[in-house]
């Protein structure tokens, strides 16, 4: 269970996260919704304690993120921003394999190559494996890092934005690969989502941030709702039925 | 890969090997085989000869590995001790030390400088903080610039002090002067050489960034000052011994990462035996090309350096902005 209270964060004079409290349940899969700058990212961050909050404490299973010892959470949780630059210039099997350091601290045993080859090919990534993260298309490295994050076999999984860059295909393939993690191996994903069709289709819980607050939290039927969304996202919204899951249109 | 380290190493054995029978004073294996060399052919290869070559190995192999450390961990390609202000923010230490403490052993003086090395190296690190960073190529630019300040105060206080040849000395990688006793100390810069890649799955961790280092539970500060501090001790036993020569720790680490990678587990020690070969090429070229005389091997660096340091730019700017 992860535990956010009363978490907030200013930057300078704007406050990105306002007082935030709020529970996410063991297993299943929740993603975060909301409008550019409504705080999404930070409250991610601060989950994972990448970024210290000005005020209030997140706990995972019982723990506080801003005093566990790292090297303890990073078995427990796992974190992917958007936005990676990385300028080392490592091979695709290198990265992945440091998913693994949590446990292994670089000297990675027969079990860890395991990981790392089923990380590979969840991710379609095995004829990329011995190219140069710099030799990579945008997707394709985002790929990569999503695997390192998938290596490091956490119960926990937090993404920020993953299906950035990718294609529609490998995005649909994450998503369902998510969904399974959390239904079959019981794993907690929280993810940060763009596209609330994306949200709608294979949330659990969809939780939706405006200002820095949260706004709305339910299922995807509670919360798909045009008034729901317009008020969240400040434009029109239709919302229809197709295959049993709520599709929104904002096009008209 | 392990059969081509080995066959790199042993490149770098025979340019070693070289290196002890070249120099003005004949010593010819022949005659040490038989047992025929002359008193004073053996006392310039043990007191003259093998403390050169070895020193050059352990400060080319050091340097080369700094290149790749702060490269890591400052996510850059073009930063080293040399580019950074470290080198200068050394010589500044051994100044004061030869100004208000003459008289500490030299393993004292090397800490020293080491201290003033890491204090250059973290102002580099609050400058950088302060400026909007448009491109890769203006941290080095920074601190080339802050290694000039260092410099100028450097000399002014040298001058006024009338030490302007002592300072002079450290300025250039020189390795004629160096004689059995005086060399001794990179044996440390080895053994932290050595460290350095004990700890080398940190370093490759680090140079993923803060975000990615922390949440693999990576103490990335800690991972950042245990670096700095190995490469302030390196470039420190470099400097009192011998004097730096620049642009190694930027043409080895990139050859290497451009055809190798950063995965530092696995580069390192190419990195260090590229260093150790190109310092060992470098000096044969000074000692032969006009000999009796010698061209130190800082000058042959600094022909061969910016023509390097021109290409990398161009080849890695394009690429990793």
């Amino acid at each position: 269970m992860i535990e956010i209270r009363n978490v907030a964060k200013s930057y300078g004079k704007v406050r990105v996260v306002d007082d935030v409290t709020l529970t996410i349940a063991r297993g299943g899969l929740t993603s975060l919704v909301g409008p550019n700058g409504a705080g999404k990212s930070t409250l991610l961050s601060i989950a994972a304690r990448l970024i210290p909050a000005d005020t209030g404490t997140v706990s995972v299973d019982g723990l506080d993120v801003a005093r566990t010892p790292s090297d303890q959470l990073a078995r427990r949780l796992a974190i992917l921003r958007q936005d990676n630059h990385v300028t080392a210039r490592l091979n695709v099997r290198d990265l992945v394999a440091f998913g693994r350091y949590p446990h292994s601290k670089g000297r990675p045993t027969a079990e860890d190559r395991t990981h790392v080859e089923r990380a590979l090919a969840y991710m379609d990534l095995d004829g990329l494996a011995d190219r140069f993260l710099d030799e990579l298309s945008g997707g394709q490295r985002q790929r990569a890092f999503i695997a390192m994050t998938l290596c490091q076999e956490t119960d926990y999984l937090l993404l920020d934005e993953p299906l950035n860059n990718l294609d529609i295909r490998h995005g649909v393939e994450l998503m369902k690969l998510l969904r399974r993690a959390a239904t079959e191996l019981g794993k907690t994903v929280v993810l940060v989502l763009h596209d609330v069709n994306f949200a709608s289709s294979y949330s659990d819980r969809i939780i939706a941030m405006r200002s820095g607050r949260v706004v709305l939290a339910g299922t995807p039927d509670e919360v798909m709702t045009p008034d729901n969304l317009s008020d969240v996202f400040g434009c029109r919204f239709d919302v229809h039925t197709i295959a049993g899951k709520r599709i929104a249109t904002y096009f008209s | 890969m392990k059969l081509w380290l080995a066959l790199a190493i042993l490149a770098t054995a025979v340019l070693a090997a070289v290196s002890l029978f070249v120099g003005v004073s004949d010593v010819s294996l022949s005659a040490l085989l038989a047992g025929t060399a002359s008193p004073q052919a053996q006392l310039v290869l043990v007191a003259s000869r093998v403390p050169r070559t070895v020193a050059l190995i352990l400060a080319g192999s050091g340097m080369a590995v700094c290149g790749t450390l702060m490269q890591m961990i400052m996510r850059n390609r073009f930063v080293d001790p040399s580019t950074a202000g470290t080198v200068e923010a050394a010589r500044f230490g051994m100044l004061m030390v030869l100004i208000f403490a003459p008289g500490l052993p030299l393993v004292a003086k090397m800490l020293v400088a080491a201290a003033f090395a890491l204090a250059g190296t973290f102002i580099l690190l609050l400058i950088l903080k302060q400026v909007p960073l448009r491109t890769p190529v203006l941290v080095p630019l920074i601190g080339i610039m802050l290694g000039a300040v260092i410099n100028a105060a450097l000399l002014f206080i040298a001058y006024r002090y009338d030490l302007t040849q002592s300072v002079l000395a450290w300025t250039m990688g020189d390795f004629s002067t160096v004689l059995r006793g005086r060399y001794e100390i990179l044996w440390v810069a080895f053994a932290l050489t050595i460290a350095a890649y004990v700890a080398a799955d940190q370093f490759t961790v680090a140079g993923l960034g803060e975000s990615f280092a922390t949440n693999l539970g990576l103490n990335y500060r800690r991972a950042m000052a245990l670096g700095l501090t190995l490469v302030a001790m390196v470039t420190a036993s470099v400097v009192v011994t011998v004097g730096v020569a620049l642009f190694l720790g930027l043409i080895v680490p990139n050859l290497v990462s451009l055809i190798a990678g950063d995965n530092l587990r696995r580069t390192l020690p190419w990195t260090a035996v590229g260093g150790a070969a190109l310092l060992l090429a470098c000096d044969l070229v000074g000692r032969l090309i006009i000999p009796p005389y010698e061209i130190p091997v800082g000058t042959v660096l600094g022909v061969i350096g910016p023509i390097a340091f021109l290409f990398l730019v161009l080849r890695r700017g394009a690429r990793v902005a």
